[in-house]
């Protein structure tokens, strides 16, 4: 169904309720959902704690929309809580890591593919390598720390291979900014960066919340290297958000961005609960767009077309693997940044290389965790002949 | 709830992505030259670490005079009264933490609508062993001047250990059988610990404590023959 955001209402704002029973439903299973619907669940999760991250900080900035603020606010909440605890219980936190990584390479190479500009698509990759890397580095971990395959989370979807080393991931924070888009860029770069930014947020914020759970000293210095480079991605992608964009206008973008998201979950969802979930979902964000539009032709005294063109959506994010397109992808792991650009190896900004030199001067984290490590099924124990006394 | 081991869509094996299979081991061995080779790889990370650390924290100090007398004369006796206290902390937050697994098993048990039923009353006594094993635990810390609310180090670590049993007996999805699982692993736990916490009270000189332990010696064996019993009732009809 194709939808248009200006005529497509939704459910209105007021008639979002929710029950304690119905914000605790029943858990995704781990063991037998398709590993794109828990993909779909984190994914999901990270765009309403973004959404309700910008609602947070608007309201602090402006007066007129306070109480639409705050009710857009207790919706997305409870739209969170819904969404992130399907996450069952039997998933450990490295488990759910492993399933953050993969929501971060799936959905950024779909992105990367559909971007219809060339220096933002090049910046998808880029960080897609990155994270790519990280699976690889929790992946080792997982193995030596817990015994666990990797591959039971991921289930054949990803692969599990060096990307660009996190050894290299760690810049000055000058070479971590990229251009904006510009504010009549295609809607498409729009809705994609912001996902890409809610994501990145909510995978930062996994990291530095569970870092310190593990007891284990190995994990906890892995957590705090990557829960670092996640806080770099925040700026990479949070930089190419244009910063001249109108507060409410970034609402009004935030709300299509969850049009946008859902619609793409609720098409291709496999759990039919899951599925309904994302439908009724899809709806109130319908609605929570029509209290933007208002807000902004109201206080604004914009036109909304100005932002959202005709009302149609952009091609959605495809859900499935994307392997040919990150093996094709790791031809580029030479390259570097400097300030907004993309270089070669050689041309690094020194800063980076400085900063990088003394974090890295007391050991890599990524580097030790990974020593000599090739994911093999059933973790690398099963390459070992068993001795049997 | 269903209590029955299921054949279904489990999707956490290689075979289940029978296309991608061949294509993704291939891949990871043709990228193995690109893993790093550190020579100080985790062990030496850990090792370090260990060398560094402090410990997860200390036994307190008996509180009231009575205590630091007695505490200060098992040391001139050369015994360490801190190992005892230690102990009696951990296995009293244990007692105390069984109560709530035993409760979370009679709940589950409650709500069986197939499989193993289990005795109901049974189950209920043996929630009733555990809380007076913690009473007694109160009054024996007491006796020594220490204070019984206090989380000693091993209590503290033994508490860690028993998460993962509270996860596995609280979730609404897991079995009957799966949680009996669990509580074997916890009452053959509580059965050496208990042999070994009577053991030390007699070599510290607290004789009538160590035989005021063979109350709850006995009565953690039974449990131990109880749940073993019916986690092999459980599997065994189910899997005939």
């Amino acid at each position: 169904m194709a939808i248009n955001l200006f005529t497509d209402k939704g459910v209105p704002l007021e008639r979002q309720r929710f029950t304690w029973k119905e914000l605790v439903g029943k858990p995704i299973s781990k063991l037998d959902d398709d590993a794109f619907t828990r993909v779909r669940v984190i994914l999901m999760n990270g765009i309403e704690t973004d959404a309700l991250r910008v609602s947070q900080v608007l309201l602090r900035m402006q007066r007129e929309a306070r109480v639409p603020l705050a009710q857009l606010t207790r919706v997305e909440n409870h739209q969170a809580t819904a969404i992130n605890w399907m996450v069952s219980a039997d998933h450990s936190p490295l488990e759910t890591t492993i399933a953050y990584e993969q929501v971060a390479i799936e959905v950024t190479a779909s992105v990367a593919q559909h971007e219809p500009d060339a220096y933002m698509a090049q910046a998808y990759r880029y960080a897609l390598l990155e994270d790519f890397d990280h699976l690889y580095r929790y992946a080792a971990l997982m193995d030596r720390l817990e015994g666990k395959d990797a591959n039971s989370i991921t289930q054949g979807y990803t692969d599990i291979v060096p990307g660009r080393p996190t050894v290299v991931h760690h810049r000055s924070p000058e070479n971590d900014l990229l251009e904006c888009y510009a504010r009549d860029a295609a809607l498409a770069t729009k809705l994609h960066a912001i996902t890409l930014v809610g994501g990145e947020y909510q995978t930062h914020d996994y990291y530095i919340h569970y870092g310190p759970w593990f007891a284990d000293p190995v994990a906890r210095q892995l957590y705090a290297e990557i829960a670092s480079v996640e806080s770099q991605h925040i700026v990479h992608y949070g930089s190419m958000l244009n910063p001249d964009e109108s507060p409410l206008e970034k609402l009004l973008l935030q709300q299509a961005n969850e049009v946008w998201n859902y619609q793409a979950c609720a098409s291709q969802e496999t759990n039919p609960r899951v599925k309904a979930l994302w439908e009724q979902f899809l709806e109130y964000e319908l609605g929570h767009v029509q209290c933007a539009l208002q807000l902004f032709k109201d206080i604004e005294r914009r036109d909304p077309a100005e932002v959202l063109g005709d009302g149609k959506l952009p091609r959605g994010i495809e859900f499935r693997s994307h392997r040919d397109f990150l093996r094709q992808a790791l031809a580029e792991v030479p390259m570097r940044k400097d300030g907004t650009r993309f270089v070669d190896e050689d041309d690094e900004a020194v800063a980076s290389l400085q900063y990088r030199n003394h974090m890295n001067s007391q050991g890599s984290p990524s580097q030790g965790v990974s020593s000599a490590y090739q994911w093999m099924p059933g973790t690398e124990l099963a390459a070992r002949p068993a001795t049997i006394a | 709830m269903d209590n029955t081991t299921a054949v279904g869509m489990n999707r956490t094996g290689l075979d289940m992505a029978p296309l991608s299979k061949d294509q993704l081991v291939e891949f990871a061995r043709e990228q193995a030259p690109r893993a790093p080779h550190e020579p100080a790889g985790l062990a030496e990370v850990r090792k370090q670490y260990a060398l560094e650390a402090d410990r997860v924290g200390s036994v307190p100090v008996p509180a009231s005079l009575k205590g630091v007398a007695k505490a200060a004369m098992g040391k001139l006796k050369g015994d360490n009264p801190e190992v005892l206290i230690d102990k009696l902390g951990e296995r009293l937050a244990f007692e105390r933490t069984g109560v709530r697994l035993y409760e979370a098993l009679i709940t589950k048990a409650g709500a069986a609508s197939q499989g193993p039923m289990l005795d109901l009353a049974q189950l209920q006594a043996m929630r009733d062993d555990e809380a007076s094993h913690f009473e007694l635990l109160t009054r024996c810390l007491q006796q020594l001047g220490a204070d019984p609310t206090a989380v000693t180090p091993c209590a503290d670590v033994a508490g860690v250990a028993a998460t993962g049993h509270l996860q596995v007996l609280t979730d609404p999805r897991t079995t009957l059988a799966q949680a009996l699982g669990s509580m074997l692993m916890v009452e053959l736990g509580d059965n050496a610990s208990w042999e070994l916490l009577a053991e030390l009270a007699r070599q510290s000189g607290h004789e009538p404590m160590a035989q005021a332990f063979a109350g709850p010696l006995q009565a953690e064996a039974r449990h131990l023959e109880t749940v073993r019993g019916w986690l092999r009732q459980a599997v065994l009809d189910e899997g005939g």
